[in-house]
């Protein structure tokens, strides 16, 4: 196979803080050493490595490091990796939105790429007059639009909208229109961010479709980013593991996420290290654990404790968290005030409790993040609080279990609804 | 298979200096009219007097001009009708300052769509410029209007054959615009104090051009020692609106076809640095901005 996109060492530094002050002041020291001096620019080389858990000591930071690898012709590539990892930084470089700090890229085709769908779309225009406009911005000719205007109109499902200005459109017709527009685009590389998050869940399997039909009918390669495993896993062929701006994994699309999925950390427990007094919640530790035994099986209840101080009271509290599956869907959200109908707690220390009754969750990996908030003002609890916990499947029973491990998921929450079954 | 086949797409740090593509921006010709589309129709859309504000403003500043200028501090017009002589300047004038205006913020105003997609950054103040002239177009015909109503009424203002040059007048307009534009916007994207040095020295850079006043007043006038009918022709935008004023008005005298070209460099030459700068900075503008 021909290669399709070539990564030769590609970097990219960026600046931290306000870009604005002192500029003036590096421009010239910088001009001062490389053109009057003849050394080596002086900032290229303070950057350290893009960590976001401990505080950068240096101003510059390497987004991306000697990024190095190379994609097949007809390739469905997935970029996995935490946030931050240089993701979209690598995203942005592809689509010559920003140019790399060093390293150079080589392509043979035309790259179309879609960071956000319905990019210049002007609210005061017609949907018509948009497709026109955001074709054009993604690099189709009139002609090109004009021709495929139809299709278009049809993948959308706005037809009878079209002649409206788009600010009538409600959010989801926005986006069909938008990605409806990008599915038509030609090129041969096609370089995609997370854009399949967005729109009702209708559409997002018509747009998976349509990203199918684009890879394997058609040849064309696709780079993907999402932080979805699922569609991830449905949609790649390989993978690509970033980690702090360097590829750290490359294999197929199962092996990558197997192993960005091993190398989550398990934290069943959280203590903060650092209580703030001056801030009005403080969410102090939490952890999860069986309420039995010392490990969680399919048939043990799983209780999440945790402990909060109000330091201050809040108009309207939040305090529940939510239950994801380890690849990023969301599942389930618990609330301290769902049955009470409380909305505000004195100032003081509390401890809660809550429990997920046995035989809900299959086996397999889950996140559970915290909220400790004032509503749409603030949340207290940190990236930090977030635990992970494991379920396995328990050998001494003999229900069905369902793996969420396998490609196509059945199911993660398995429910006791079966009412009676008899033989007529 | 064809790994001999060349490599369609390079990305790399920095360009050569003087690699602006002509090509590429050509590919993107439909977007240019579909940018200069979208200008007009959402300028209509979102007011409520729509176009009538392009008339307005005009009137209101000549207004403005005839008390202030014409009447306190007396200033002579060539004996051209007073609305006249300062509506002709202000049309000019406001052209030129409304292309410098929108393509010197062309980075600050569109950085959201410039950090999402790719295409030559230059099709967007180019197509501002285009758009810009239907308010200019709206602006002439009050100045036409009014005219033949002076023109009716007996006035000293005439046609000369020097008006046949008013196609070539508006395009040197655009263009210092354009030129000036760029330079500064690719300027601002990193030092944003410059944006608002910029926006008081446009503002002060009118009172240099002969609007208010007619060039000849100014001649044998020394300030400072130097010779200010002089140093009034240098500034480029003098002698297009003078030559304006003269083919549309007769007022005063042609400033001679030697400063006509010296203003016709001058665009060239500041285009071309304009666009070479701008080339540079559109590929790293993103992460300061």
């Amino acid at each position: 196979m021909a290669t399709a996109i070539e990564f030769n060492n590609v970097s990219k530094q960026y600046r931290l803080g306000l870009v604005s002050t002192r500029t003036l002041s590096h421009d010239l020291q910088r001009w001062w050493a490389v053109s009057v001096r003849g050394k080596e620019d002086p900032y290229l080389k303070v950057g350290s490595v893009n960590d976001r858990s401990t505080k950068a000591d240096s101003e510059y930071v390497w987004a991306l490091r000697n990024i190095d690898f190379k994609v097949e012709q007809g390739d469905v590539i997935g970029i996995i990796g935490r946030n931050g990892a240089g993701k979209s930084t690598l995203l942005k470089i592809l689509s010559k939105v920003t140019g790399p700090t060093t390293g150079t890229i080589k392509a043979r085709g035309r790259i179309g790429s879609l960071l956000e769908v319905g990019t210049g779309f002007h609210p005061e225009m017609t949907g018509r007059e948009n497709i026109y406009l955001n074709g054009a911005i993604l690099g189709m000719t009139k002609a090109e639009i004009a021709r495929k205007l139809d299709e278009i109109v049809d993948f959308s499902g706005c037809a009878r909208y079209i002649d409206t200005p788009v600010k009538r459109y409600s959010s989801g017709m926005t986006v069909r229109l938008g990605f409806a527009v990008a599915a038509f685009l030609e090129p041969e590389i096609l370089v995609v961010d997370e854009v399949l998050a967005v729109g009702d869940a209708e559409f997002q399997k018509k747009a998976i479709g349509k990203m199918q039909d684009v890879s394997q009918g058609e040849g064309r390669t696709v780079l993907f980013v999402s932080h979805n495993m699922a569609s991830i896993q449905r949609l790649c062929r390989s993978g690509i593991l970033l980690e702090k701006g360097s590829v750290s994994y490359a294999g197929t699309a199962a092996e990558t996420i197997s192993k960005y999925l091993s190398e989550q950390v398990v934290q069943s427990e959280y203590q903060n290290p650092n209580p703030q007094a001056n801030q009005k919640l403080v969410l102090l530790s939490a952890n999860v654990s069986p309420k039995t035994g010392s490990l969680i099986y399919t048939t043990t209840p799983i209780q999440i404790r945790f402990t909060i101080r109000v330091n201050q009271p809040v108009g309207h509290m939040v305090v529940g968290f939510n239950l994801m599956s380890s690849f990023q869907y969301p599942l389930a959200r618990a609330d301290y005030n769902d049955q009470n109908g409380a909305y505000s707690l004195d100032p003081g220390e509390y401890e809660f409790l809550f429990e997920i009754p046995a035989n809900t969750l299959s086996n397999g990996d889950y996140k559970i993040e915290f909220d400790v908030a004032e509503k749409g003002v603030r949340n207290y609890a940190g990236e930090q609080s977030v635990l992970t916990f494991h379920v396995d499947i328990d050998e001494h029973s003999h229900a069905n279990t369902f793996s969420e491990n396998i490609s196509s998921k059945m199911s993660i929450i398995r429910e006791n609804w079966l009412v009676k079954y008899e033989k007529q | 298979m064809n790994e001999t086949q060349e490599w369609t797409t390079v990305i790399q740090p920095k360009d050569k200096l003087l690699s602006v593509d002509f090509k590429e921006l050509w590919r993107y010709r439909d977007l240019y009219t579909l940018f200069v589309k979208r200008n007009i129709i959402t300028q209509y859309k979102q007011t409520v007097l729509g176009p009538l504000w392009f008339v307005i403003q005009p009137v209101l500043t000549v207004i403005m001009y005839m008390v202030v200028f014409g009447g306190i501090a007396g200033i002579a017009t060539d004996d051209i009708p007073q609305p006249l002589f300062y509506l002709a300047g202000t049309c000019m004038w406001q052209y030129f300052s409304d292309c410098l205006g929108k393509t010197s913020n062309t980075f600050v105003n569109n950085s959201g769509l410039f950090g999402k997609v790719y295409f030559p950054r230059l099709i967007t103040p180019l197509s501002n410029v285009t758009s810009n002239l239907l308010r200019f177009g709206i602006q002439m015909s009050l100045f036409i209007v009014v005219y033949v109503i002076y023109a009716i009424r007996g006035c000293n203002a005439h046609l000369t054959w020097y008006l046949l040059l008013f196609p070539l007048l508006v395009m040197m307009m655009a263009g210092l615009a354009l030129g000036f534009g760029l330079v500064i916007s690719s300027m601002t994207t990193k030092y944003r104090d410059l944006q608002i040095l910029f926006s008081f020295v446009v503002s002060l850079w009118m009172y240099a051009t002969p609007i208010v006043y007619p060039l000849s007043l100014v001649k044998g006038k020394v300030a400072a020692g130097f010779d200010l009918y002089t140093i009034m022709r240098l500034n480029p935008v003098t002698p297009v609106l003078e030559t304006f004023k003269y083919g549309a008005l007769g007022a005063g005298e042609f400033i001679g076809w030697q400063w006509l070209a010296y203003s016709f460099v001058f665009m060239v030459a500041l285009l071309a640095l304009g666009v070479v700068i701008f080339n540079k900075t559109q590929k790293s503008f993103m992460d300061t901005v």
